[in-house]
């Protein structure tokens, strides 16, 4: 493991030793609204009119943006690292039901992932989450409805690949049904791309989330997540630049360690194939 | 010619489907255009009624027909919240999109490639590592956020640090208010609103290229035919602008193909920080008032502009190489 894949490792578990630890120990209740007067919009490294100090300043009701911030790391790597696991886990299922099987079963399942790459990951997400009501699993859900595709081609091809091996012929030659040499044969020579491809997930569909709460479509508030912390300070760009662009930072630090581990990871893997040129949010 | 006509036709195959599944996302929704339409107090002979002539007391297989046939037609519905065809909606707001999203890409495409090239150049040093690094950093922030950091700093931070007046960019809408200039003036304003919202975009969309791009010219410089022209004394400008520049043509298509589904998505958020008109907006206003039809027919264009690239970067490829002709 590289240097740099170490330091993104213990900054993504630091975040999440922090995100669990801190919230509870605050002063005050991070989601309760108190006296509004005396702390709204305290900048940055100032204290209140109670004589708090606040590190990254508070918003506009009063509520400090640092304990607000750490408690959306929970809900946004949350829903970050479901969304892609749901969808990895989809896309291994998909994959390997097509390449194993191929026939009819390959050329629909091929046709579905080619429409729905057809349509920007970014468009497909607003139309899904528009349709339905707006929530943590509904985010999850959708980012795994549009997010299994890239997974299912990489699996379907390495499991192509290994069918013909001698040691998938000899298991099916013993006797051994489908499902299990499948499982414990094929699949697990198959994973490496798919690994991958969740790694480089997780930022991703962070990203994709805070977009769709900047739209009010992802996580509702008072539940805070970056995006929609980014969205309520969006009023208040000009006079309170802290209150949107604190959590963004968050957020960027948290896509970089991800994508940092998911090459690493892919140099380690050699899934050369695995795609990065997603659109962003 | 064969390939080139079989590649459209798979094309055509590929809109089909996500016709079809816009239509199949639609109808999966729970509840149905009707009962967003009436007011509350609507009795349920009045929803009957509108669900009549909105079309919805037709069968499913009715229904998509309907839907298929007016895509082939060019009628995407009525707007429910503007009382106009979708398609004037769309036609109003796509030239904003295409000349944001065109520069953008174009930029994308230059930047991106200068910057890959550059770093391939200078492989594993300090200047390679950090253009590295800041590219990753980049290509992880939301647009929206860059877009709304780029506010802030000319906005607050322009009176704050005191910028000259040149550099005061307008951080807001596609020209000024009761702005009165026209022709070549007209131009320049709208220029200089776009220099934001075009930076967001490519600066993005350069920072994942130029990952691609270093790659690129790393495999080619280590292949054997350059090794080879070395050896043979051809001049090392030559090498380069002969053997490897004509040899990454195919691979720069296909990135620039995969380019375009990334800026289209940018372009969303960008015009709705900025404030632009375009198709971006029109999509997040139309979600936002359940103006269903606008949004499939959104998400039709997009998707047509997709399979477009995407076929024209493969016929290109087809056309260019050699052992296919």
């Amino acid at each position: 493991m590289t240097r740099a894949a170490r330091g993104a490792l213990a900054a993504l578990l630091a975040l999440l030793v922090l995100a669990i630890a801190v919230p509870p120990m605050a002063i005050a209740d991070p989601l309760a609204i108190g006296d509004v007067v005396g702390a709204r919009l305290v900048a940055p490294m100032a204290h209140d009119a109670a004589g708090v100090l606040h590190p990254l300043g508070t918003d506009g009701f009063g509520r400090d943006v640092l304990m607000r911030m750490l408690l959306a790391a929970r809900i946004s790597l949350a829903v970050g690292i479901g969304g892609s696991l749901l969808a990895t886990l989809v896309g291994i299922v998909v994959g390997a039901m097509s390449g194993w099987w191929r026939g009819v079963v390959d050329r629909t399942a091929m046709a579905v992932c080619d429409a729905l790459l057809a349509i920007p990951r970014l468009i497909l997400l607003l139309l899904c989450a528009a349709l339905w009501r707006p929530g943590a699993a509904t985010v999850v859900v959708v980012l795994a409805l549009t997010g299994w595709m890239s997974v299912a081609r990489l699996v379907r091809a390495e499991v192509m690949a290994v069918r013909p091996r001698p040691f998938v012929e000899g298991a099916r030659a013993a006797g051994v049904s489908d499902w299990r040499t499948l499982w414990r044969h094929v699949l697990p020579n198959a994973l490496g791309p798919a690994i991958v491809a969740l790694t480089l997930g997780v930022g991703n569909a962070i990203l994709l989330e805070s977009g769709l709460a900047f739209l009010g479509l992802g996580i509702q508030p008072p539940t805070p997540s970056w995006g929609n912390m980014i969205a309520g300070g969006r009023e208040l760009i000009v006079t309170a630049p802290w209150v949107a662009l604190a959590p963004g930072l968050a957020l960027i630090a948290t896509v970089l360690a991800c994508t940092v581990l998911g090459d690493a990871l892919r140099d380690a893997l050699a899934g050369e194939n695995v795609r990065t040129l997603g659109e962003r949010p | 010619m064969r390939a080139l006509i079989q590649r459209g036709v798979e094309s055509l195959l590929l809109f089909w489907l996500v016709v079809s599944l816009t239509f199949l996302l639609a109808h999966l929704a729970p509840g149905d255009a009707a009962d967003l339409l009436v007011s509350p107090s609507a009795s349920g002979e009045e929803v009957a009624r509108l669900r009549r002539t909105l079309g919805l007391d037709a069968s499913l297989p009715e229904q998509y027909a309907r839907w298929v046939g007016g895509v082939l037609r060019g009628d995407l519905g009525d707007s429910f919240a503007q009382r106009e065809p979708v398609t004037r909606v769309l036609a109003r707001a796509l030239p904003v999109s295409l000349g944001l999203g065109g520069a953008s890409l174009a930029l994308t495409f230059v930047v991106g490639v200068s910057v890959g090239l550059y770093q391939a150049a200078q492989r594993g040093r300090w200047p390679d590592r950090i253009l590295g690094i800041a590219g990753i950093a980049v290509f992880a922030a939301p647009s929206f956020w860059l877009a709304l950091a780029l506010v802030a700093l000319f906005t607050t931070g322009a009176s704050w640090w005191g910028f000259p007046g040149w550099l005061r960019l307008p951080a807001f809408g596609v020209r000024s208010p009761a702005s009165t200039t026209a022709g070549w003036g007209a131009a320049l304003e709208v220029a200089r609103h776009a220099i934001l919202p075009v930076t967001v975009l490519a600066s993005i969309g350069a920072a994942g290229m130029a990952r691609y791009a270093r790659g690129i010219a790393i495999d080619l410089v280590g292949s054997d035919w350059v090794r080879t022209a070395r050896a043979k004394g051809v001049q090392e400008r030559r090498v380069l602008g002969r053997h490897v520049l004509a040899n990454a043509a195919p691979p720069l298509i296909v990135l620039f193909a995969l380019a375009l589904p990334g800026v289209v998505a940018g372009s969303v958020f960008v015009e709705g920080v900025f404030a632009w008109p375009g198709m971006g907006r029109a999509m997040l206003s139309a979600i936002a008032a359940r103006d269903y039809p606008v949004v499939m027919g959104a998400t039709l264009v997009y998707a047509a502009l997709v399979i477009l690239a995407n076929t024209l970067a493969d016929m290109t490829l087809h056309l260019m190489d050699p052992r296919r002709r």
